[in-house]
């Protein structure tokens, strides 16, 4: 029997944390996120989700009740937005580096100054360096189901996750989503296991100075530095690939809904063109893709699911035979180019994909994004390819003068 | 696919009605709906627009409405702030609460007019908040008459979707009186 409701983004996301049974939940109330916890807290409230609601002063503290709930074998759940996020950004490494399978939604806003309150996805990829993987969804649906494969994900790799879609745009536009039985989401989702118990029948000092070199402790057991431990967390996020491929594969499964694993892709094997994208932007690259197509332009649509890990050979993979390129996101390295064109870049390297790529950063602060200019756009790009320009970074919609 | 808009001030519900609009035609078999507000703040009495859109397939643009089908105007003081004829498609509908009738309009362009006193109507039916006429719900049937795009009936399933049953009660029986009390005038 399918439960389907039409809700907005926040709203899936909060369904997504009760049907996996979170069990201790901390947020400072942010613009667009504030509805995803507002919800949770009715729940707990009202006794319909048996969790801790915790209220803090600020988005650090909610990290810091989050890593704490977390190490003493609680499930738990957070979201934020731009502000809230960056104000994390100390305690986002020490998640990570505690190898704490939280699972938090970054509902993406831009980031000041000046204030914004609308959506690009400059936030989540200026938190790319601090360990966490990093899921960006197209729908309402994939934001449901991608909070509880999280969930599993993150319990088998020990590594926090960060489960990013675009402010506004999708966290109050409202679709229909299909809302999984309780009792299957339970049967995809085992009850966490911690890998360090803390409670105070055995008492430990969990994460002291660490030397650079290896030591021997109190036992005499030989005992990592602590670039022993960064690698162990590089290594588990490369590992990570094949966990959260299977763990979206078992998903559709169960619940017959396969979002693409690591990486997405739509009317690629003919393309001309790659379209590639991450969140809302790929999806309306699909309908420029539509567009484009009935213009005679064979054009496809590749979609990051996950950024981080990146999905290096799913990137070389969807483009070894594609003869342009053109990166649209909503998100600037200052100083550089689109932090998902420069990484698709050096996927490509050394391959022998010698493919033109042309980004195009999009949609900064809330500006509008309509599938037509994303189809004149690769139009553009595909006669200055022509032209010869293998290389070229366009502002959409932007004065640049 | 079609694209409807919906003009109002704050505190007039339009969200809320995008939203009914929306559920009914899923209800009635559409497979793709969504439904917006205005991204960003709200304030109560500023002009606002929600937007709601209905399609056979999953929707796959999440983008501001550029060109409406159908324009819901919600308070018709709005004519003289927003330019809404501008934002509708040729022979798209303008569907106006007013006191006129749809030939008594004063508006004139390639577009169909189809009007009702829904603030009368919601009175009527003490469709109040705050004192305040709630038209949103009035305006529902009108679009269903003048558009057929969504019937009646999947309106009705829709409120009591979304209400609880005291309050879906008066809010079809508005519906229904502002379907049958609808004025319609075709473009030429």
């Amino acid at each position: 029997m399918s439960n389907v409701q039409i809700i907005t983004g926040n709203s899936a996301a909060a369904y997504g944390a009760k049907l996996a049974k979170v069990q201790v939940v901390s947020a400072y109330p942010i613009t667009p996120s504030t509805s995803v916890t507002e919800t949770i807290a009715n729940w707990v409230e009202r006794g319909e989700l048996k969790a801790e609601y915790v209220r803090v002063e600020s988005e650090h503290s909610v990290m810091t009740v989050c890593i704490s709930a977390s190490t003493v074998g609680a499930r738990v759940f957070t979201s934020t937005s731009s502000h809230g996020l960056l104000y994390m950004h100390e305690q986002l490494h020490w998640a990570a580096g505690s190898r704490l399978p939280i699972v938090m939604c970054c509902i993406n806003r831009g980031v000041g100054a000046p204030w914004s309150i609308f959506n690009d996805q400059q936030d989540s990829i200026s938190q790319r360096d601090t360990g966490w993987i990093q899921i960006y969804c197209r729908d309402n649906q994939e934001i449901l189901d991608s909070v509880i494969q999280a969930y599993r994900i993150a319990e088998e790799v020990y590594c926090p996750i960060m489960v990013c879609y675009d402010g506004f745009v999708l966290s109050h536009t409202m679709m229909p989503v299909d809302i999984p039985d309780a009792d299957q989401v339970c049967q995809f989702l085992p009850p966490y296991k911690p890998h360090t118990i803390l409670c105070p029948e055995d008492p430990r000092n969990i994460n002291p100075v660490i030397f650079p070199w290896q030591r021997r402790d109190a036992e005499g057991v030989l005992r990592d530095g602590y670039m022993d431990m960064r690698w162990k967390l590089q290594h588990a996020l490369e590992e990570s690939r094949d966990v959260i491929v299977r763990t979206s594969r078992d998903y559709a499964e169960l619940f017959g809904r396969e979002h693409g694993g690591l990486l997405w892709s739509y009317r690629t094997d003919d393309a001309e063109v790659l379209i590639a994208g991450m969140g809302s932007i790929a999806t309306e690259a699909t309908t420029a893709a539509d567009l484009l197509r009935e213009q005679g332009i064979r054009a496809g649509v590749v979609g990051v699911r996950v950024y981080r890990p990146f999905p290096r050979a799913e990137v070389r993979e969807a483009f070894r035979k594609a003869p342009a390129i053109v990166v649209f996101e909503k998100n600037i390295s200052y100083g550089y180019e689109g932090a998902l064109c420069a990484d698709i870049k050096a996927a490509l390297y050394g391959t022998g994909i010698d493919a033109p790529v042309h980004n195009f950063i999009a949609g900064l602060g809330g500006r509008d994004v309509k599938a037509g200019e994303l189809a004149d756009a690769v139009r553009s790009s595909l006669t200055a390819i022509t032209a010869g320009k293998r290389e070229q970074q366009t502002w959409l919609n932007c004065v640049t003068e | 696919m079609y694209e409807v808009i919906w003009h109002g001030r704050g505190g007039q519900g339009v969200v809320i009605a995008a939203q009914i609009l929306a559920e009914a035609a899923y209800l009635q078999g559409f497979k793709g709906v969504t439904s917006a507000p205005t991204f960003g703040p709200e304030r109560r009495g500023a002009p606002l627009t929600a937007s709601t859109r209905i399609s056979d397939a999953p929707i796959r643009t999440f983008s501001q409405i550029e060109k409406a089908d159908i324009a819901v105007v919600l308070d018709p003081s709005l004519f003289g702030v927003i330019d809404i004829v501008g934002s509708l498609k040729p022979k798209g509908w303008l569907i106006v609460n007013t006191l006129k009738k749809a030939d008594e309009v004063d508006i004139h362009g390639c577009f169909n007019i189809a009007a009702a006193d829904a603030a009368a109507i919601a009175i009527r039916f003490h469709l109040l908040k705050e004192g305040a006429p709630m038209v949103n719900t009035p305006m529902l049937g009108v679009l269903s008459r003048a558009t057929g795009l969504v019937s009646r009936e999947s309106l009705e399933k829709g409120l009591k979707w979304k209400l609880s049953g005291g309050a879906s009660a008066t809010n079809i029986a508005a519906l229904r009186a502002a379907y049958e009390e609808a004025s319609i005038r075709n473009h030429a």
